[in-house]
């Protein structure tokens, strides 16, 4: 909404304050000023001046030499426009003077242009004429103003005045932010009534007066409504010996400056009425109207029909048309018809002013993908009153502007008028709520600045119906604190019940793992959580895997972002890809990415945040399973983590990938990715993924500690150096070793593992150390060896042999 | 001292002081002190004396040998120090030579910028709620006073995935969550993800992150609401950081506000930061409208309460003065490694 400061001015005539007073009362009473524009910025010394002669430049064609009047003196101008003749008035800026910009239009400087007398080709000028563009403005506000020259001022102009005020210019266009509470600041009047509240100033409504000839509109047009649930009202008068016209320059300005464009002085009225009421109206051309007969009602399904923009529309049951007795002519608040529109041969209109259900037209501007200027007002709900008030308004505007002959009378058919509502007045609560002490005087002050009246044998507030957000307490004590000013409530903190505060288990959990991947190297990703369908193929799953049923957007922003992700790795391989394309080294990421899975018979999905490590680079899978283990660690998880190479991830290298799992309980998977996936992500190197289940993680996590003494006898160390057979794996090994060691093991370790020319085929030679403690005594040499001998059998079970 | 002794000591001294090596200092000990030493030959000769002088002379030649043990100590704790010292000079390195990293990790400034409120807000006894992301219609709008119907709801802000189910716009859901539950008084923020159907572009994320905050108990103020606000703000952005409340309207609060923060670059006297207005736009915040208490079945005439809202990514954009805010998305690890 934008609306100029003189416009505010026209009801709210002591306004006296600086664009930058306005915009910041305004905002903290609540209409936000968003910016505004001061058409005067930049322009200094600007005067009206009259051209006494003109003379060819000695030393240029293109250029004359002018003298001009400018009230105190005449000075000399040298100038290149064409549209200059003498005897003109014109804006002059004089020595020392600034315009706001150039003549071509471009975009202004900051500081404007500083205008100097100095000398063109040879001869004296001290000052410019101006153009439009030169004073700020364009020729949307000063349509008679020429393509390229200068501006041509009116004749009565006196000269040597500030020209800047003859144009009008001394105005300032503020840019508001309406919140959707407030219908009726979607109007001038509206704003106009807050900007008198808010500066403690009488508000000026101009009464509205009686318009029309002794005929009575009756006679020649009805109206009926067949479906008042979608317009609660409909009023409509005539207009007759209609003379088409340019609208007077206060009027183009006013629009222009609220950003509409002026056409004629019928179009303008209706646009200068919409924005002064925030009530939409519509003109249709009475000789079209067959059966000079208005019926309101719902179209059918499949109908059609051409709005005044030539286009054809589709419709259906639930948009509401305005018809004649035999076609439509119009689609009620949002678009008239073609065939209904006012042409330059128009002779008779109907102004209609109507009321519709704001969440209909809402629906059917979107259904119809038209969102005009009157649908974006009447899909707020407007008040039904406004209707008749903006209609009569209207009918004044065309007999001053003598734009035709207003018949008299005018139809009104309501639904009936909604009552002003009555909330129950309680300052001692409003005071309660707000945290303040603001006496009940005060309070009415407030009250009735706004229009609201307090009933006192109710000890009620009286809302006026314009106010369609004022329905109970906490809505009357916002009233009083943004009168009595939010910046003077004071500022406490909540008192009462202490509560604990702190975070869930699930929050400190992924915390740990947080820190430890990022001690490990990790740096944190975020990545969306919807992703393409495409995802699924990109990454090898079967056409049956039950994570290619997810959670689906009707409405997404393209394919791209269609699915909610059943798995958490796309993400991750395209940060790594955007890395790698960019040619970052060694990069490691992790995300703690949530995954939603649907689940049978529940209306939402199961969400699980997992843990996703992901690297290129340095580090291979045991680098990886290093830090997997430590995120278990320091989440107390104990038992061993075991790798299992019979994971079914499709996206993994077949021979390097593993389910991970605790105790029997599957945590997760890791794995090398698969080099046709990486090649689908374009990663030209290997790339390690690992994946943990975080809502089992936390289940399993235990952050109990008991201290378990020292060692104080000294361990028994045992080296196993083995020929083992290649198909037999290390967890294999260190199973059977941990088996067979009794309750004396302490630890046993993987030092060295090989493969190669001094090993025979099929085989590898692998060595552990064996490390044995007893808590209570010096180990005996005999009970060890007995041990050892054990494992050594139980191993030969696996084709294992100890080297010689 | 008799006078062989005596020559015996004054020789060894001056030798022992001549040693420039541990190794010579060696040497002398053998000579001296060794099984085959002078000193040691001196004692051996003790055998030759009469009986009834041997004690005497015994005492003397162990006088003699403890005095040569000490010159010899003395010396050879100097040479030790020489020794230590050479090893010392020797091993210099230069210390500016480069860091061997770490190699540590980075938090997504997201992140750092939630821990940062959550640390805040903690302290004050809130506790930290998660709410799911897919929620219903229910608890996303009408729960919160947005009825069927409401601009709000359109689809071109919703991402629906049936009438009934959204991906929700608001952490505001887990308001409604948690006072379903019926405990009472609540302080509880609630950080998440949230989406609206913006297109992506550098001020715009389909899917970004907010925190919701929310404080039920009797006698809450508005006047609690800007004091808890204020001193959040100072918190987070600098203890000289001011704040201003501007009427704003939520279907959720009643009276409702946005707050600005003073600019924490220019603090105040507007920059190319703030758009030269000196205030920055940080959040929405309000008194609980009394009807979303009802709807919960919580008498607004006995308890009152404050929610806010803040944009996640707006604190670190704004924070960490970072220009797009797609380069929270990407993960590019040169912009990871800054935070």
């Amino acid at each position: 909404m934008n609306t100029a400061l003189s416009w505010i001015k026209a009801y709210v005539p002591d306004l006296r304050c600086t664009a930058q007073e306005y915009t910041d009362a305004m905002t903290l009473t609540g209409t936000k000023v968003e910016t505004f524009h001061e058409y005067d910025k930049n322009l200094e010394k600007i005067v009206v001046g009259q051209i006494l002669s003109i003379d060819k430049h000695p030393n240029a064609d293109k250029l004359v030499v002018c003298q001009v009047n400018v009230g105190s003196q005449t000075i000399q101008i040298v100038t290149g426009a064409p549209n200059v003749a003498v005897g003109q008035k014109v804006p002059v800026v004089l020595d020392g003077g600034k315009v706001a910009g150039g003549h071509d239009g471009g975009p202004m400087p900051e500081d404007g242009i500083r205008i100097k007398a100095g000398k063109l080709r040879g001869v004296e000028s001290f000052g410019m004429m101006c153009s439009i563009e030169e004073l700020g403005s364009s020729r949307d506000f000063y349509p008679d103003a020429p393509e390229s020259g200068i501006y041509i001022l009116p004749e009565d102009a006196p000269v040597g005045a500030d020209a800047v005020e003859v144009l009008g210019l001394h105005d300032v266009v503020f840019e508001y932010e309406i919140t959707s509470n407030r219908v009726d600041c979607y109007s001038v009047i509206g704003i106009a009534r807050e900007a008198a509240a808010t500066f403690r100033l009488p508000f000026v409504l101009p009464e509205v007066k009686a318009t029309g000839n002794d005929e009575d509109i009756h006679n020649f047009l009805e109206v009926e409504v067949k479906d008042m649930d979608l317009c609660p009202r409909y009023c409509a008068r005539m207009v007759k010996n209609i003379h088409l016209a340019p609208s007077p320059e206060w009027m183009q300005r006013r629009l222009a400056a609220s950003g509409i464009r002026p056409i004629n002085n019928l179009v303008d009225i209706t646009n200068y009425v919409m924005e002064e009421y925030g009530q939409p109206m519509h003109a249709f051309d009475y000789d079209t109207i067959a059966g000079h007969r208005i019926v309101v009602a719902r179209a059918n399904d499949g109908d059609t029909f051409v709005t005044l923009d030539g286009q054809e529309r589709k419709l259906d049951h639930d948009i509401l048309m305005i018809n004649d007795a035999e076609k439509a002519i119009g689609i009620g608040g949002i678009m008239g018809g073609e065939n209904s529109k006012i042409t330059d041969d128009v002779k008779t209109m109907v102004f209609e002013a109507a009321c519709f259900d704001g969440t209909n037209i809402r629906l059917s501007a979107k259904r119809l993908g038209m969102h005009t200027d009157a649908s974006g007002k009447f899909d707020k709900g407007l008040d039904p009153h406004t209707a008749m008030a903006a209609i009569n308004r209207a009918c004044e505007l065309i007999e001053e502007l003598g734009a035709g002959e207003v018949v008299g009378g005018v139809i009104d058919v309501c639904a009936g008028l909604p009552e002003e509502k009555h909330v129950p007045f309680n300052p001692e609560k409003i005071n309660k709520l707000l945290g303040t002490d603001v006496t009940e005087e005060e309070m009415r002050s407030y009250f009735a600045r706004l229009d609201l009246t307090v009933n006192e044998e109710e000890r009620t507030i009286v809302c006026p119906t314009w106010r369609q957000d004022l329905l109970r307490e906490a809505d009357i004590a916002e009233e009083v604190a943004r009168f009595y000013g939010y910046d003077k409530i004071p500022t406490t903190l909540p008192h009462g019940e202490a509560t604990a505060g702190g975070l869930s288990l699930k929050l400190r959990v992924e915390n740990i793992a947080r820190s430890v991947a990022e001690f490990a190297g990790y740096s944190e990703s975020m990545t969306y959580s919807f992703e393409s369908p495409k995802v699924w193929d990109r990454l090898r799953l079967a056409t049956d895997d039950v994570r290619r049923t997810a959670v689906t957007i009707q409405n997404p922003l393209g394919e791209d972002f269609s699915v909610m992700r059943t798995l958490p790795v796309n993400g991750m391989l395209t940060s790594l890809s955007t890395n790698y394309n960019r040619r970052n080294k060694d990069v490691k990421l992790y995300e703690l990415a949530t995954i939603y899975l649907p689940q049978a018979g529940e209306v939402l999905p199961d969400e699980r945040v997992q843990l996703v490590l992901g690297s290129y680079g340095e580090g291979d899978f045991f680098t990886v399973k290093g830090v997997v283990e430590e995120v278990l660690g320091k989440l107390g998880i104990t038992g061993r983590l075991s790798c299992d190479p019979a994971c079914g991830e499709p996206f993994l290298h077949p021979g390097r990938k593993a389910v991970l799992s605790v105790n029997g309980t599957v945590i997760g998977y890791m794995g090398e990715l698969h080099p046709d996936v990486a090649d689908a992500y374009r990663i030209g190197e290997r790339v390690q993924l690992a994946v943990l289940d975080m809502p089992v993680v936390t289940r399993m996590a235990d952050f109990d500690r008991k201290y378990q003494g020292l060692a104080r006898f000294p361990a028994v160390r045992r080296d196993l150096s083995m020929v083992v057979p290649h198909e037999v794996l290390a967890g294999q090994v260190e199973e059977t070793i941990r088996a067979n060691a009794g309750k004396l093991l302490e630890s046993c370790e993987l030092f060295d593992i090989y493969e190669g020319s001094q090993i025979a085929g099929g085989f590898k030679s692998m060595a552990y150390a064996v490390t044995f403690r007893a808590a209570d005594r010096t180990l005996e040499d005999a009970e060890v060896s007995a041990v050892m001998g054990g494992i050594v059998e139980a191993l030969g079970s696996l084709g294992i042999v100890l080297r010689q | 001292m008799n006078e062989n002794l005596q020559k015996i000591l004054d020789e060894a001294k001056t030798r022992i002081a001549a040693a420039e090596s541990l190794e010579d200092l060696n040497d002398i000990r053998v000579q001296m002190l060794g099984k085959k030493g002078r000193i040691t030959d001196v004692m051996k000769s003790m055998r030759e004396l009469p009986p009834e002088e041997r004690p005497a002379f015994g005492q003397m030649v162990n006088g003699l040998r403890q005095m040569v043990e000490e010159t010899m100590e003395t010396r050879k704790r100097l040479l030790a120090a020489k020794v230590r010292e050479a090893k010392l000079a020797a091993e210099t390195i230069d210390v500016t030579l480069p860091a061997k990293a770490a190699g540590i990790g980075h938090s997504h400034p997201n992140t750092i910028a939630l821990d940062e409120v959550e640390r805040i807000f903690v302290g004050m006894g809130y506790e930290v709620v998660e709410g799911p992301e897919v929620e219903k219609d229910y608890y996303n709008f009408e729960a919160l006073n947005i009825p069927a119907n409401h601009p709000a709801k359109d689809e071109q802000d919703t991402f629906y995935i049936n009438p009934d189910v959204v991906l929700r716009t608001q952490t505001s859901s887990v308001q409604v969550r948690v006072m379903e539950k019926g405990q009472l008084p609540i302080r509880m923020i609630s950080p998440g993800r949230v989406y609206r159907s913006d297109e992506v572009d550098a001020t715009h994320s389909p899917c970004f992150h907010q925190i919701e905050g929310l404080v039920i108990d009797k006698n809450v103020t508005f006047a609690d609401l800007k004091g808890t606000l204020a001193l959040f703000a100072r918190q987070l952005f600098g203890e000289d950081t001011r704040v201003k409340f501007r009427p704003h309207h939520f279907p959720f609060t009643e009276p409702s506000a946005e707050m600005d923060v003073s600019c924490f670059k220019c603090h105040g006297t507007g920059c190319r930061f703030c758009k030269g207005s000196g205030w920055i736009e940080i959040l929405g915040c309000g008194m609980v409208h009394p009807h979303v208490l009802e709807m919960r079945g919580i008498d607004p005439e006995e308890y009152t309460g404050f929610a806010f809202g803040v944009g996640l990514e707006r604190i670190s954009l704004l924070k960490y003065e970072i220009d797009d805010m797609r380069l929270l998305y990407e993960n590019d690890a040169r912009f990871l490694k800054q935070f």
